[in-house]
């Protein structure tokens, strides 16, 4: 069945409009195009209707594209965005993709680059149709690899879970090999399956990659399923108490092992509390947590400088890691002098180890 | 090529990020700049007011910071604490991968 997507064009000049609407209708998919002179007009159409792509210029008055942008990617973090721009600056090129946009195109000036164009937009078009969906990450990587084994792949994925990263190979639907940090083979599967949220993405089939694993891909999914039914099962059986007292050592051994001082995790919305470890000073650290949090937020729409990656203070006797994480944020101190990179990808591996 | 010219619009501009350094008092006046004359006053006055409130936040939470640096997606605000007052530098950061990543 043949879907007609829809694309929203958003142009501050009516005759242009008018032109790239005429040229999109004409695409295979037949997509409807429908139009906005206005960031306020194409945030409101966007709202009452369903879209699977914006097309937005960014010189505009009043509302300009990249403040745009910052909405919809907020509003509508499922609709693909392209920017359509006679401004070659890499300042806005790159702003643009810090807003998550699919894709940065200069206006075509030859008859070559407009249909480029229009190919991309075919492709963006029909990407979610044809290779899986946004949103896959809401299924398990058992799913995944169940699902790359059954159609009988050749791949290579590659899954992110925090600062860690592992490798999983597939030749011709069989699962032949797998690698995190120091582990490989069926050890190192069982662990990246242990994961229970993160990112993947698919590489090119490896080959000549040699086998390690042997076993059929069925069992290794089995095992780790049972393992992880194990652990869930222990979890249920202890007391609250105890549960709370294994949490609060986990979080004072990752604290040690990355070398830090202390941590406040400060969930988003005041329903639920402040967690601390390594600081009697949880509350006050969580006061200013608050502030910063604010402040960065309205810094990041107001000026359009995209999301908050971290923010780092210095004083005479240490050195704190504010670093948003999910649905929480995470204040983490630690002594003067530390290396930022190293203190970046601890307070890392701490934030993504707090709640495991 | 005419049609082609269509192309160009020749729209509203869209704000630059700040790009320079700035030396502001205790009460947040601006001392001196280098930021561009025309980046609006008001949006750098708001970067100035939350820049020495985190400072002065941090101080109650006894986090005297002598140096904040925030990184956003497209911006690094880096402050060094100046006698109640800051230097701030503002610097706009150019990824030089053109590829989104999905």
């Amino acid at each position: 069945m043949e879907s007609n997507h829809k694309i929203l064009l958003l142009d501050d000049e009516s005759d242009l409009l008018e032109l790239y609407q005429d040229i999109l209708s004409r695409l295979s998919s037949r997509p409807q195009v429908q139009t906005a002179t206005t960031g306020a007009r194409a945030l409101a159409m966007l709202a009452s209707q369903p879209f699977r792509l914006l097309i937005c210029d960014l010189k505009m008055p009043a509302m300009d594209g990249l403040q745009v942008l910052a909405i919809v990617r907020r509003r509508h973090p499922e609709l693909r965005t392209v920017v359509m721009t006679g401004t070659e600056d890499e300042e806005f090129r790159s702003r643009a993709y810090a807003l998550g946009v699919d894709l940065f195109w200069l206006k075509p000036e030859t008859q070559q680059n407009m249909q480029m164009f229009l190919e991309c937009i075919e492709s963006l078009l029909s990407r979610e149709v044809d290779h899986g969906f946004r949103g896959i990450q809401s299924k398990s990587l058992i799913d995944l690899v169940q699902m790359e084994c059954l159609s009988q792949s050749s791949i290579v994925l590659r899954v992110t879970n925090g600062s860690s990263m592992g490798r999983i190979w597939i030749h011709c639907g069989e699962l032949t090999d797998a690698a995190v940090d120091d582990l490989v083979g069926e050890e190192a599967f069982l662990n990246i399956l242990s994961w229970k949220s993160g990112t993947f993405e698919t590489l090119p089939a490896e080959p000549d990659r040699s086998r390690t694993i042997f076993k059929p891909v069925n069992g290794l999914l089995l095992e780790s399923a049972q393992a992880m039914d194990e652990t869930a099962g222990r979890m249920e059986d202890g007391s609250p108490r105890q549960r709370e007292q294994d949490r609060a050592s986990r979080r004072v051994s990752a604290l040690v092992q990355a070398g830090a001082e202390w941590a406040v995790c400060l969930p988003s919305g005041d329903a639920r509390p402040v967690e601390v470890c390594g600081t009697q000073s949880g509350e006050e650290l969580a006061g200013w947590m608050r502030v910063a949090c604010e402040a960065c937020r309205s810094l990041s729409e107001q000026l359009n400088a995209g999301p908050l990656g971290q923010l780092r203070g210095v004083h005479a006797e240490r050195e704190v890691l504010l670093l948003p994480w999910e649905d929480k944020t995470f204040l983490v101190g630690w002594q003067t002098g530390v290396d930022a990179e190293h203190a970046l990808e601890k307070s890392k591996k701490i934030a993504f180890s707090w709640d495991s | 090529m005419g049609l082609l010219n269509l192309f160009y619009s020749a729209g509203s501009k869209v704000q630059r990020l700040p790009s320079g350094s700035l030396t502001v008092d205790r009460e947040g006046g601006i001392v001196s700049s280098t930021i561009a004359s025309d980046y609006p006053p008001v949006l750098l006055q708001k970067i100035v007011q939350d820049v020495l409130r985190l400072f002065r936040e941090a101080r109650l939470a006894q986090l005297p910071f002598s140096e904040i640096s925030l990184t956003f997606a497209s911006l690094q605000i880096t402050a060094r604490e100046l006698r109640g007052g800051a230097i701030i530098f503002l610097s706009p950061k150019i990824q030089t991968s053109s590829t989104p990543t999905n």
